[in-house]
């Protein structure tokens, strides 16, 4: 049932995007994400839409599960899609009792829906092509400068790679106690929704009993290897920039300097 | 209850790149009353073959009988299924939930729609089978010992009169006392009440001790069917499934390429026993 959400998912290979680092990847997310929010212009997001694609085609992932992350977040589309179509103020074209598509709505509702997809496809390539524990190393890294401002960096990185770590484990024991309570008679399809929260109760119960038992299991075994938090820890695999690496931000960069170029001349009308 | 399956199999993560074939076109007959133990490697689909036949989880081919019906079949009841075959899953305590012992196992007759005299009897009843004490019923399931709590998670699906019993891996975990009781009582469950039973080991030396048909599952299909000195015959083959033979039968194929003449189909230790002495006689 969890199987169609790709957002944070990660897809095993081995391209060239899979080995960047992931800090690489982090900025560049987020310096893609900006771009898409600089201009609203056809030729700007045309250049976006070709970047990514060619992202896409060196991630060596078939498409088809970059736009499954898209079916996650479809209904979010639809309904800003839909109000940006009607209630956006305007030259109205078409009336129906409070509702009035105009011109300009049209148009935000298109550029929104462009905006909306590439930035998902974007978020997803991400975590497609980077382990969790990649993507917690990067942002450790990236943020240990805030560590000045006493911000606990290693400690909440520490926290999110054993988030995401715990989240295909308690899947997978969901599952196995829905199964065992499935044996034992149990129905999940009842229509009545207080019968439905009652029939929770027989996998709730073991899954924060489970839960609890493995967090403090695991308290236990990073303590018995002396774990006392992110002081003098050195890493197995330091994250060390490649010259592909340097390359990739030289490209994002220039990608960006072309966006907000191309996005310029329009805004003064060169072109 | 005869369970037929007929050229299951069942793929898992089919539209990703990390496709596993759990089972590759199993068919087999499994009549009433048998005791049968399941074994092959880790991974092999034992738990995959287990669910299936127990209806939790559909093959992508093939179909599963039970007493002649299609068990996916759509108009098939589930309700009878539950009530037929009763599967105790590896490591059962963890899916114990009430607040009492006796409620937990209550759960599993009282979802199958009985009358609260009946649900209560048999909770009775299937405590008492499993050798639990008086004073452990109103306990809270979660101060009980491993081993009790494992009791119980048994007597869950006890309660609930299965002709079928099948078991993963009942005894992982345990101490030898421990695992001695639980199979002893399965044991007695399948002699006295006439009760099907499929029993995951990885011990050789319970299989042998207990089952009379040993099916031997390898990378998702059935490898060897047969008597335990039949399959433990196959010592090579059995070797190259990551598996191994019971520890005295080894031991007599030492001696026997030692020069000592002892027969090599001797699986338990009462039958190492007799043997030794039939030959130091
Ligand atoms: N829910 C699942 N999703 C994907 N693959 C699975 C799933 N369950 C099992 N598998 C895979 O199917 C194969 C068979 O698994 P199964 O659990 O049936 O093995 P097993 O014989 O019970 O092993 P063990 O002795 O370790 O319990 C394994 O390769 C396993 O990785
Ligand atoms: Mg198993």
């Amino acid at each position: 049932m969890f199987k169609d959400v790709t957002l944070g998912q990660y897809y095993q290979g081995d391209s060239l995007i899979h080995r960047m680092d992931p800090r690489v990847k982090l900025v560049g997310t987020v310096v893609y994400m900006v771009s898409l929010f600089l201009f609203s212009n056809y030729y700007c997001y045309a250049l976006s839409a070709i970047f990514l694609l060619v992202v896409i085609i060196l991630t060596k992932i078939p498409i088809i599960y970059m736009l499954r992350g898209l079916k996650a977040v479809l209904f979010l589309m639809v309904f800003t899609v839909v109000c940006n179509l009607f209630f956006t103020p305007g030259e109205p074209i078409f009336k129906f009792w409070i509702l009035k598509l105009t011109m300009e709505g049209i148009q935000s509702a298109i550029y929104l829906m462009i905006r909306l997809t590439l930035l998902i496809v974007s978020a997803s390539i991400m975590t497609l092509t980077t382990t969790p524990n990649q993507l917690t190393d990067g942002i450790e890294k990236l943020f240990k400068p805030l560590a000045i401002i006493k911000l606990p960096v290693h400690e909440i990185a520490m926290m999110m790679s054993i988030a995401l770590r715990f989240i295909p484990i308690l899947m997978e024991e969901t599952d196995k106690i829905m199964k065992a309570q499935t044996a034992r008679g149990a129905r999940f399809d009842s229509k009545n929704i207080i019968v439905k929260i009652k029939c929770m109760i027989p996998i709730l119960v073991p899954l924060f009993v489970s839960a609890f038992r493995r967090a403090s299991d695991l308290a236990l075994a990073m303590e018995a290897r002396c774990y006392h938090g992110g002081d003098g820890r050195t890493k197995m695999k330091p994250l060390k920039y490649a010259g592909r690496d340097i390359a990739a931000y030289i490209i994002m960069f220039g990608y960006l300097g072309i966006i907000i170029a191309l996005g310029l001349l329009r805004v003064f009308g060169i072109y | 209850m005869p369970i037929v399956t007929d050229h299951l199999t069942l793929v898992y993560g089919e539209k990703t790149n990390l496709k596993t074939i759990a089972l590759n076109d199993v068919s087999v007959k499994i009549d009433d009353g048998q005791f049968i133990g399941l074994i092959g490697h880790t991974g092999s689909g034992k738990t995959t073959f287990l669910q299936l036949i127990s209806g939790l989880i559909k093959p992508k081919e093939g179909t599963v009988y039970l007493d002649g019906e299609d068990i996916f079949d759509r108009n098939f009841d589930t309700r009878v299924l539950r009530s037929k075959v009763g599967i105790v899953f590896q490591y059962p305590e963890h899916q114990l939930f009430e607040e009492t012992v006796f409620k937990d196992v209550c759960f599993g007759p009282s979802n199958l729609g009985l009358e609260k005299k009946e649900v209560e009897l048999r909770a009775y009843e299937a405590l008492k089978m499993v050798g639990l004490d008086d004073n452990a019923f109103y306990q809270s399931p979660f101060d009980l010992s491993g081993g009790q709590k494992r009791r119980v998670a048994i007597a869950g699906v006890l309660a609930m009169k299965p002709k079928v019993m099948i078991l993963d891996e009942p005894t992982a975990g345990l101490d030898p006392a421990g695992r001695k009781e639980i199979l002893g009582l399965i044991s007695k469950l399948q002699k006295e009440q006439n009760i099907t039973i499929i029993l995951v080991s990885h011990s050789m030396e319970d299989v042998a001790e207990y089952v009379e048909r040993i099916i031997v599952i390898n990378k998702g299909k059935i490898a060897l069917d047969g008597t335990p000195k039949e399959v433990f015959g196959h010592s090579e083959e059995l070797k190259s499934f990551g598996l191994a033979l019971p520890q005295v039968t080894d031991a007599m194929i030492r001696l026997k390429n030692q020069g000592i003449n002892v027969s090599t189909d001797v699986i338990t230790i009462n039958e190492a026993v007799q043997e030794l002495s039939r030959v130091l006689r």
